[in-house]
């Protein structure tokens, strides 16, 4: 069984970054719609995210020698919560700071931690991951984009699928085969930053169903790389990735992709008189699931801050944070539709319809529902 | 008190409760028997003391510092309402009234009818109590129940029953302290909750383990893992919504907290409990394996001092009333650490 994660508080230095976060927002964010707001953590606005950068925002955990803030996970805690909270559009950088920088920093040579990690923290270099492939999606060691050693660097052809942001983005860090087939699973796989201006690449934004684009395709036509494109060990690739995973899992984005959703529904239940009970039972019951599942990833965060790498803890978080996050759609959706005769204002009807089409992605990206749960089985000792 | 004391304190309930409340002791307490030798023995320990301020000769504990005794009753099925009573001392120590002796229920509520009669509806624990404490306008009331009419309200084996007296005993002690009966009661019996969930976790997960069909233990079939993996995240998140409940240094309950944690962990008891007879079968069913006697404690505590149904429309009713934009900020200012509300010195 899992130990219980201890109720952590988050220390007030750290808190202490909450007020400055928020002054920030209210300017920053003031002539952007709530139904724009809603779209969350994939919201794209590189001009905010360099303004970001420049309050120091960015890569607030890193070391201040790459240009990070050198402060506490609780600290981009806070940061993230509150950016979440008032649906700031952080898409931008958002790979790039949560994962893209830790894992450079973690597995790159000195070259590629000065190359990359100071404009990351600018807001001037946005990454993408190629992950999934046509033939790879859960069952991510069996990809076949294939990097073939050559004079002073590597050949790369294969294709990615489902990369977010691939056409805004500058950078690529894809998890290819460098040795063996598909059939050697987790050997042979190895990591490499891809400049994604280099000739031989072509990207594809792929339209989503409720009209955006983000996710995209990109082909890679015998695109020559450098040697300094691999980060981390030759045939390490499996491990790199199953450790950045774990920073992705375990955040408070994982609860908050519907917030801004239901701040604009509780703001319409307080225009309704008299709030009607099952609206607030409704409200109460979202209240406290998130009440719950804040405290968990605070708690989570505390075991990061120590080092630890709580990787069943945080997908257990995951799983309950998105079920959390899908519910709040189809059940505010029952709420607005319980009396016919009354009309919510069309911002809230189409937010509500977007959060309710796009719900199904809250458990795919990161690692699905499936794939969490058999993780915690067997981490729960079920083999 | 410093967190190694804390540990100690956990430590020796839990030593106590292995040892002295077995399945088969709950079982015989249940069937009728005589519960005098476990509550001696939980009585002289010190537990029925345990929110008791140190200059009344109790503990001084604090609500967080006592958690992990309400936990393990849960875990361990506890058949007397020990946790209710260690609230109830707590506050008539602070209200300056005499310590009665034996164990004290907590009712919901109460009502005196115009003829002078007094009943309390679904009380837990009532058949073993020799108090129960009841809210009584601006009063509390403890009634003695050896007095009672007890009508059960449970299934078999259940100790809960409604109470009710033809007139008010004379034997009966009031204060008008301020106290949160239905707070207190909604505290333990979601603190208790918990630890049931646990146990109950433990005992799916042994047996998924060690039941072989087709061939090999159920529990390598994902049907079954990942059933097991959602209990395990309600068993988690029961455990971090009492651990919220019961936070700060003070001895009351703050009602918006425990409302946060009732609503949560009644929604999931049916999941948890329909989960864990789902993978164990027909065994799990039977009078003679144990899971019976955690489940049916489950469905008894979601049912007491309220359902998710209301303690939900409390905090709907808290959110929309605060002066929060944001919801992110209710959250924050509903579980932020608060100071010592408590008398404990």
């Amino acid at each position: 069984m899992i130990d219980a994660l201890p109720l952590t508080a988050i220390p007030p230095e750290d808190e202490a970054l909450r007020d400055d976060v928020k002054r920030f927002l209210v300017e920053a964010l003031a002539d952007i719609p709530a139904e724009v707001r809603a779209h969350s953590w994939t919201g794209f606005d590189a001009a905010f995210s360099r303004r970001l950068g420049e309050q120091g925002w960015l890569g607030i955990t890193l070391p201040p020698a790459y240009g990070g803030g050198g402060r506490s996970a609780f600290a981009r805690f806070v940061l993230v919560e509150e950016l979440l909270a008032a649906g700031a559009p952080v898409s931008a950088h958002w790979i790039a700071d949560r994962q893209s920088a830790p894992l450079i920093l973690k597995y790159g040579t000195e070259a590629q931690k000065r190359q990359h990690v100071p404009p990351i923290c600018r807001g001037e270099s946005f990454f993408c991951i190629g992950m999934s492939e046509p033939g790879s999606g859960s069952d991510l060691a069996s990809v076949r984009t294939r990097a073939t050693r050559m004079d002073g660097g590597w050949k790369l052809s294969g294709q990615k699928i489902w990369t977010t942001n691939a056409y805004r983005s500058h950078f690529m860090i894809a998890l290819v085969r460098t040795s063996g087939t598909a059939e050697d699973r987790h050997a042979g796989l190895s990591q490499f930053i891809i400049d994604l201006s280099l000739p031989g690449i072509t990207i594809r934004p792929i339209e989503d169903l409720t009209g955006d684009r983000h996710f995209c395709e990109v082909f890679f036509d015998d695109v020559a790389l450098a040697d300094d494109a691999l980060i981390g060990a030759e045939g390490e690739g499996w491990a790199q990735v199953t450790a950045e995973l774990a920073f992705e899992r375990s955040g408070p984005e994982r609860l908050y992709s519907s917030i801004v959703l239901l701040d604009a529904w509780v703001e319409w239940l307080r225009s309704q008189t008299p709030g009607d009970t099952e609206s607030l039972r409704l409200l109460g019951r979202l209240c406290s699931h998130l009440a719950v599942l804040r405290a968990l990833s605070v708690s989570i965060t505390g075991k990061l801050s120590r080092g630890e790498s709580p990787v069943v803890e945080a997908a257990l978080v995951k799983d309950m944070g998105t079920e959390i996050e899908q519910l709040t759609a189809t059940l505010i959706t029952d709420m607005l539709g319980r009396h016919p005769d009354v009309s919510p204002p069309p911002a809230l009807e189409r937010m509500v319809n977007y959060v309710t089409q796009i719900s199904p992605s809250f458990s795919l990206r990161g690692g699905t529902r499936e794939i969490l749960r058999s993780m915690i089985a067997r981490g729960l000792g079920l083999r | 008190m410093s967190e190694s004391t804390d540990d100690l304190f956990a430590d020796s309930v839990e030593r106590l409760l292995r040892d002295q409340c077995t399945p088969a002791v709950v079982r015989a307490i249940e069937a009728g028997g005589d519960p005098a030798s476990l509550w001696n023995a939980l009585s002289e320990a010190g537990f029925c003391d345990a929110l008791v301020p140190e200059e009344h000769d109790g503990a001084g504990l604090g609500l967080a510092e006592a958690l992990p005794m309400f936990v393990a009753c849960g875990r361990y099925a506890m058949p007397l309402p020990l946790a209710q009573t260690a609230m109830v001392r707590g506050y008539l120590a602070r209200a300056g009234v005499p310590l009665p002796d034996g164990p004290i229920a907590i009712a919901p509520a109460a009502t005196v009818a115009s003829n002078g009669a007094v009943s309390c509806h679904h009380v837990p624990g009532a058949l073993v109590a020799h108090w129960v404490l009841a809210a009584v306008g601006n009063e509390h009331w403890l009634l003695p129940v050896a007095d009672a009419l007890r009508t059960s309200t449970g299934i078999h084996g259940s100790l809960a029953a409604d109470l009710s007296w033809p007139t008010v005993p004379a034997s009966t002690l009031k204060t008008s302290a301020p106290f949160d009966a239905l707070a207190a009661g909604a505290l333990v019996s979601a603190a208790q909750s918990s630890g049931t969930m646990a146990r109950i976790f433990d005992l799916t997960l042994a047996h998924a383990n060690r039941r072989v069909q087709f061939g090999k233990p159920i529990g390598k079939f994902q049907a079954i893992q990942h059933q097991i993996s959602v209990m395990a995240e309600h068993v988690a998140a029961a455990r971090m919504a009492v651990e919220l409940a019961a936070s700060g240094l003070g001895f009351d309950p703050d009602p918006l907290r425990v409302a946060i944690a009732k609503g949560r962990i009644g929604e999931a008891i049916p999941t948890v409990a329909a989960i864990a007879h789902a993978v164990h079968g027909a065994i799990g069913i039977t009078a003679e394996f144990d899971l019976q006697l955690y489940t049916r404690r489950l469905h008894e505590w979601r049912r007491a001092y309220g359902s998710e149904a209301y303690w939900y429309e409390r905090v709907g009713r808290a959110r929309l009333a605060s002066d929060a934009t944001l919801t992110v900020d209710f959250l924050r200012s509903a579980t932020a650490a608060r100071p010592t509300t408590g008398t404990a010195s």
